[in-house]
């Protein structure tokens, strides 16, 4: 990795580090889900020794993604806090998208996509965290009347689905947006590149006007 | 566990159709409780015959030994104390799986194979397929599959699958010694509990009645009740059961549809890429940075 004093400090090593985990984690989670979720998916078993391993660490893998989502909502929520600038970003997110962004209101250090993604993650977690408790046969369900275990499995399912839309959709969009996907892995990102895409958050890191 | 079969009607987490080529007769077996006089040979019937044997319990206090199913037990006898305006009664029902003509527990399994339904319609764990997630427990309206602590899959009355694929009456039928449990063909069982109702309506039981629950599709164990209008009376025994709207939105269309949208998206970015191509830094900033 080259070093260059004129690039900005974008994510601190632990954030990277802590992000990394959580996608790993997230893979293997999905992966295993998936198996569970529809016919289809079930050969995915395979990845994980047999259906009946799959079965034994998709929840263990979702108690270690409580600590460690739990580690990112704790870094993040803070620079995650909707402001009106943000709204009026994302009634422009349509015109991003066509690259028309003479109308973009200037983003801070994350733009409103970035935070409506993180809050609606965040959603999805708690209900697939507590929604998984509760349908964890092993240890948990004989706890729960069994109309609540049946309600489980359905919030587990849907708010699964939406887990991986929108993580579909974090990846593409880290694809789409060039070097950003640098800058979460090495954590710096060039002066143009904050600039162009979080203008309000380059004037404040650089003291300037320009 | 059954033998190689080519009479499956139904096998879970299946999308393809089953070997089915041999359409066989459907069975039932039909329990008149009202002839029952809780003597437990059936479990052990069912013990003997399936090789099964429960730890020994303690007393309860009641005669309900053991207290419920468990992956040992796939039969046991519930007795119940209840006031009417006969008087004081005492119900007895032997309890197990329903063999539903619609199986909540089928439905419910992600395993392919782990449940299976014959075209006789006895529905019946395949334990080697089995994955332990106990999904089958809450898709059962009836509370029947048991999950082992000792091997961690699911157990529950087989109908003697085995015995009744070689011509035999299942084992709680064979032993029972005042005939309060039957075994035919599901369409001459209905005609002998109607026989029953008859005569119990003329000892007084205005609402005798079959219990052949039509919320899962009628089932192939049938119970014969004094008192059809309350089959809670009888430990519980649910009044209409169905699967439930949760269970069939969790395992519906919407699984399938939902793994389309997926896709879509993946098509979409692959698409929105192609089109409009990537977000990069404009060329006037990169030179205003520069300077």
């Amino acid at each position: 990795m080259k070093t260059d004093p004129d690039k900005l400090p974008r994510f601190t090593a632990p954030e990277r580090l802590n992000h990394w985990l959580v996608a790993v984690l997230f893979f293997l989670l999905a992966l295993s889900g998936l198996v569970f979720f529809h016919p289809f998916f079930y050969p995915l078993n395979q990845l994980f020794g047999g259906g009946t391993w799959a079965r034994i660490l998709h929840p263990f893998f979702g108690v270690l993604m409580i600590f460690l989502f739990g580690g990112m909502f704790l870094r993040f929520r803070k620079l995650s806090v909707m402001t009106p600038a943000d709204r009026e970003w994302l009634k422009h997110a349509r015109e991003l998208a066509s690259g028309d962004t003479r109308n973009l209101p200037e983003a801070g250090k994350l733009n409103g996509g970035q935070k409506l993604m993180f809050w609606s993650l965040v959603t999805c977690m708690v209900l697939l965290v507590v929604s998984g408790l509760i349908i964890w046969r092993a240890y948990l369900s004989f706890l729960f009347p069994v109309t609540l275990v049946r309600v489980g499995a359905v919030v587990h399912a849907a708010a699964g689905v939406i887990m991986v839309a929108l993580i579909l959709g974090h990846i593409y969009l880290a694809i789409w947006t060039k070097e950003s996907i640098g800058a979460m892995l090495y954590g710096k990102v060039r002066r143009a590149w904050a600039k162009h895409h979080h203008p309000a958050w380059y004037r404040e890191i650089t003291g300037g006007d320009k | 566990m059954a033998l190689q079969s080519l009479d499956i009607t139904r096998r879970s987490a299946t999308t393809t159709p089953s070997p089915s080529v041999r359409q066989t007769m459907e069975v039932a077996k039909l329990i008149d409780v009202t002839k029952c006089i809780g003597c437990k040979a059936c479990q052990v019937a069912c013990m003997e015959w399936n090789d099964t044997r429960d730890a020994v319990g303690t007393n309860h206090g009641v005669y309900d030994n053991p207290v419920d199913l468990t992956e040992n037990s796939w039969t046991v006898m519930r007795y119940a104390e209840v006031e009417t305006e006969r008087g004081l009664e005492w119900l007895i029902r032997k309890d197990g799986c329903m063999h539903c003509a619609d199986p909540g527990c089928l439905k419910a399994c992600p395993a392919p194979g782990a449940v299976v339904q014959f075209s006789n319609g006895i529905v019946d764990f395949h334990e080697e397929n089995c994955i332990g997630c106990g999904y089958c427990i809450a898709g059962c309206p009836f509370n029947i599959p048991r999950l082992s602590k000792k091997d961690s899959k699911v157990y529950k009355c087989t109908l003697c699958s085995d015995r009744v694929a070689v011509g035999l009456e299942p084992a709680c039928v064979k032993t029972c010694p005042t005939g309060a449990i039957v075994f035919g063909s599901r369409e001459d069982m209905i005609r002998h509990a109607e026989e029953r109702i008859v005569d119990l309506k003329s000892r007084g039981f205005a609402k005798a009645g079959l219990y052949d629950p039509q919320g899962v599709g009628g089932t192939h164990v049938m119970y014969v009740l004094h008192h059809a209008d309350r089959p809670e009376m009888y430990c519980g025994l649910p009044k209409d059961p169905t699967i439930g709207p949760a269970v069939d939105l969790w395992k519906g269309a919407a699984k399938p549809l939902a793994s389309l949208g997926l896709a879509l998206i993946g098509l979409g970015a692959l698409a929105h890429y192609v089109t409009k191509g990537p977000n990069e830094v404009s060329e006037e900033i990169e030179k205003e940075v520069d300077k």
